[in-house]
């Protein structure tokens, strides 16, 4: 079946700050959908939206689809639940930094761990919204909120090393008004078999304004990020005329045209690559040594947790002589009573 | 070996349990080591009220070979803990002992005993390779340990055992520390893998005629479960989190794939509910299990899982608390947070199992209650029960009701995730995968459409009709019924594992000549309807319990025109039939 955005639209009110980066997220997924049903032949029945607590987990009230609005940080639990139960279904998670990196995060890792095929969509605002501006896992080190008026005195967490520590085999980045990018990211997300984390760079409006802008800002943009894609060159810049080299075991960004380097000179981008050393610099560049990468960094394929428990359970029955209740309740040592 | 029974009945004795001992020593002196005529044995009958034998039958048979096994295993009770020396059982000793094959538990047919493995030889070496004591005289000791470990089960201080070896060994004071060393390891041993031993000792009357085996309290648990997912054409799937005593129910259900049972061992106990709440949405028989401080830390989920209406029966094996309290030990606390502990008002079916066989009963009506009223339903076992195993006369799943869980599968126009059935207020169970039946449900208070609402009179409607959902399970609950006469003087009020004793002490009673009767609860919320007609009857109530008195608290809230008497132990022990007997003489 052929599906429009508009056809996972709800009726429901977004609610969302106005300017706040949740609606371009929430937009660029309607868009990504209809390709998502049609290359992986779903009816929009089987999509299932989970969150937890959190601006971003209002998100499933937003699509016209099954969802499941659940509690603080237990999303990811809930989901790995919904698709043990049904393998059929695809299931998606909103969740904020403060909801599965903090209180969630022992369900993240474990998740990721697993490789349980769940697409998660990290809204990383660095700041807890809902709650009126604390700081969360990802707030930089000295940031100003309500809960640190002196500045944080705790190091963030950067969410896609995390991901690669707990053996994920599914790891991209985006800003949130990267639409066209953010729709391509959904859809590999849903073409990955097992847990794949999306981490959306989202801007919130009142409590942490512009706390990506130092990337973000269209004028830079271009500068200061690299999007990385599969198989091509790490090319970067507004005149595309910069690019990142492998020195020594180090990343290292160079100009192109300079010091005898060209195109083909330059680091190809291997998300398939399963031993993630490459991958975990080119996720921890930061500006302004480094442009910021987003796109999809990690993308590698190994058995999905769903799979081995289906395949164990065809295994067991086959091989097992009780087929039923009654037959379990007379087996083993049993007397008569005369 | 002599030693180590002497030591155990002295200790048992001096603490004040009645004993009888029967020293079966063997014929020649120095047997041969590992033959079955060289087995040296001692048996021991401990008790609290009168013995009178040595007690033919053993609860616990400590096996220090398998020779000793082999000459032993016959006087097992099905119910029996038998403990045995890994070491010992090689291939070698196994042969010497006489066995066909080399899996002498098989061979005896001792599989549904609960056996304790341990490599005791092993662990006193270990725990005397400092003691300056040879290596032969070394292994001697580990009766010392055995007995140690002997002690933790069975609750008996080192203190008399450590005087007791400080007398003896006076002339060779080398031996007291190494031999109060062993004893003490073995005793730590027994409390780190938190060995348990079989309890549920009370028998039925007279056996029916019969197909009969025996199970423990968390087997019949995990056989329940699996039947109500037979009935009901649902997959069983248990997200639970290892934790002492109710571990063993996830352990059974895990060996169950050949039925289709998924378990998802969690990173915590949160996971195993949440996971469990994720498979009720997706159309599963959802099941978590858990004990002491588990309860505690599912609350939250407990109720998302009593807001969004779906489907889950939680197992709580409670354990002596509170925190972690002392695990391996039983206790009834938990009954007041599994009636009221959440935020919010949140009021969730409890129902209790009774003895261990009855908890097959039990999780099967759990079941379907959750699954027919679109509701979560704790179910209340006790280490007690789900440790202890007793022969259960086997049931035929055709003498089971069916299990109709109001499932939806298509509609016309918008579907209402909270419109209620007019009787039992359910509301459907709409599964992802169903076309037309989108719909988000969570903890966000909403109303009948299933949109989020925060309208005063909407909130107050659906809190109403949440409980209301609830106190109608009465209507659906078997009438209350009471063991002994209609009217009497005194009546007793117990509820879950306390029934063997209670019965017991009924029937020691009423042979004294009282006039007392037992009400013993299955169904706690709701109660069943007729339970003020019965307590009316009575001139005295004694609510029994084993803790202080939490059951007649809420039987004070619920029906406030009787007066409640009570009788509470919070030991982390069971009853003993003749302090309840005393208990109610003293008030009569």
């Amino acid at each position: 079946m052929k599906y429009t955005a508009q056809d996972f639209k709800s009726n429901q009110e977004v609610r969302w700050c106005p300017g706040c980066g949740d609606h371009a997220v929430l937009a660029a997924i309607h868009r990504a959908l209809p390709t998502v049903c049609e290359q992986r032949g779903y009816s929009k029945e089987r999509l299932v939206f989970i969150s937890g607590i959190g601006c971003s987990s209002r998100l499933p009230y937003y699509m016209n689809t099954f969802g499941f609005h659940s509690i603080h940080g237990r999303a990811t639990a809930i989901s790995t639940g919904v698709k043990v139960a049904n393998p059929e279904l695809s299931v998606w998670q909103a969740c904020g930094d403060g909801d599965a990196l903090a209180i969630g995060g022992n369900h993240f890792i474990h998740a990721i761990r697993r490789n349980i095929d769940i697409n998660i969509i990290l809204f990383n605002n660095q700041i807890y919204g809902l709650t009126k501006g604390q700081y969360s896992p990802t707030s930089k080190l000295g940031q100003i909120t309500k809960t640190s008026p002196y500045g944080t005195v705790e190091n963030p967490f950067t969410p896609g090393s995390l991901v690669l520590g707990a053996r994920g085999t599914f790891f991209a980045r985006s800003l949130d008004s990267e639409l066209a990018l953010n729709q391509e990211i959904f859809i590999a997300a849903a073409a990955h078999d097992g847990c794949s984390v999306c981490e959306m760079l989202t801007n919130c409006v009142i409590f942490n304004d512009g706390a990506h802008s130092t990337i973000s800002d269209r004028e830079y943009r271009a500068d200061r990020t690299i999007v990385l894609r599969h198989g091509e060159p790490m090319v970067f810049g507004k005149d595309k005329d910069k690019g990142l080299i492998l020195e020594h075991g180090k990343l290292k960004v160079v100009k192109i045209g300079e010091n005898g380097i060209t195109v083909d000179k330059l680091l190809v981008h291997d998300a398939h690559a399963e031993d993630p050393a490459i991958q975990n610099q080119l996720i921890n560049m930061k500006y302004p040594d480094f442009p910021v990468a987003l796109g999809v960094i990690r993308q590698v394929n190994e058995p999905t947790y769903d799979d081995r428990v289906r395949d164990q359970l065809l295994q067991v029955k086959e091989a097992s002589k009780i087929t039923c209740m009654d037959e379990l309740l007379r087996s083993g040592a049993t007397w008569t009573v005369e | 070996m002599q030693l180590t029974g002497t030591l155990f009945a002295d200790a048992s004795a001096l603490y004040g349990n009645e004993i009888s001992t029967f020293p079966d020593y063997p014929a020649e002196i120095r047997a041969p080591h590992g033959t079955v005529s060289g087995v040296s044995g001692f048996q021991v009958h401990i008790g609290s009220g009168e013995i009178n034998t040595p007690g033919d039958f053993c609860d616990v048979l400590v096996a220090m070979n398998p020779a000793a096994l082999r000459a032993n295993a016959k006087w097992a009770k099905p119910t029996a803990t038998v403990i045995i020396d890994t070491d010992t059982f090689d291939e070698a000793l196994i042969q010497r002992a006489g066995y066909a094959t080399l899996d002498p538990i098989a061979e005896l047919r001792l599989e549904d005993r609960n056996i304790i493995y341990s490599p005791i030889t092993t662990l006193t070496k270990e725990s005397l390779k400092d003691s300056g004591m040879d290596q032969k005289a070394i292994v001697r000791c580990k009766n010392m340990f055995t007995l140690g470990m002997c002690f933790y089960m069975f609750n008996r201080p080192l203190e008399y055992t450590y005087a007791y070896l400080e007398k003896k060994f006076k002339k060779k004071p080398a031996l007291i520390e190494p031999n109060k060393k062993v004893l003490f390891d073995g005793y730590n041993y027994a409390s780190n893998i938190q060995a348990i031993p079989n309890t549920y000792t009370v028998k039925p009357a007279k056996q029916e005629k019969g197909v009969y085996r025996n199970i423990s309290g968390n087997q019949a648990t995990a056989w329940g479960l699996i039947a109500a997912s037979e009935k009901s054409g649902r997959p069983l799937f248990c997200g639970s989190y290892p934790i002492t005593p109710a571990t063993a129910i996830l352990e059974e259900l895990a060996i169950h794939k050949n039925l289709g049972v998924k378990t998802l061992q969690a990173e915590d106990e949160i996971a195993g509910i949440c996971t469990a709440i994720g498979a009720a949405y997706a159309g599963n028989f959802a099941v978590t299990t858990t004990s002491g401080p588990g309860l505690s830390l599912k609350s939250e989920a407990l109720g998302l899982a009593m807001i969004t209406e779906l489907p889950l029966v939680l197992v709580d094996v409670q354990r002596s608390g509170p925190s972690t309290g002392i695990p391996t030990k039983t206790e009834q606390t938990d009954l007041a947070q599994a009636l009221y502990g959440r935020n919010g008002e949140c009021p969730i079916a409890v129902i209790a199992a009774h003895s261990p066989s009855h908890c097959f009963d039990a999780a099967f009506y759990a079941g379907k209650y959750a699954m027919e009223h679109m509701m979560p339903v704790i179910l209340l076992t006790e280490g007690f029960l789900g440790n202890g195993s007793e022969p259960w006369k086997i049931p035929s799943m055709k003498d089971y009701p069916a299990i109709n869980p109001p499932i939806i599968d298509k509609v016309e126009g918008a579907f209402q995730p909270f419109a209620r059935d007019p009787e039992t207020f359910a509301r459907k169970w709409a599964f992802p995968g169903k076309a037309g039946l989108e719909h988000r449900v969570g903890g966000l208070e909403k109303n009948t459409a299933g949109v989020i609402s925060s309208d005063p009179e909407n909130h107050a409607k659906m809190v109403a009709e949440r409980a209301e959902k609830v106190a109608r399970l009465a209507n659906y609950l078997p009438e209350q019924k009471v063991i002994g006469p209609e009217e009497a003087d005194v009546l007793l009020v117990g509820w879950g594992g306390t029934f063997g004793h209670l019965y017991t002490a009924l029937h020691e009673l009423q042979d004294e000549g009282k006039s007392v009767a037992l009400c013993h609860f299955d169904f706690i919320n709701p109660l069943p309807k007729n339970t003020a007609d019965i307590f009316a009857r009575y001139k005295k109530i004694i609510v029994c319990e084993l803790n202080s008195g939490q059951f007649a608290d809420y039987l004070r809230a619920k029906l406030p025109q009787f007066s409640y008497l009570q009788y509470n132990k919070v030991q982390g022990q069971p009853f003993i039939v003749k302090e309840i007997v005393d208990a109610v003489n003293a008030i009569l």
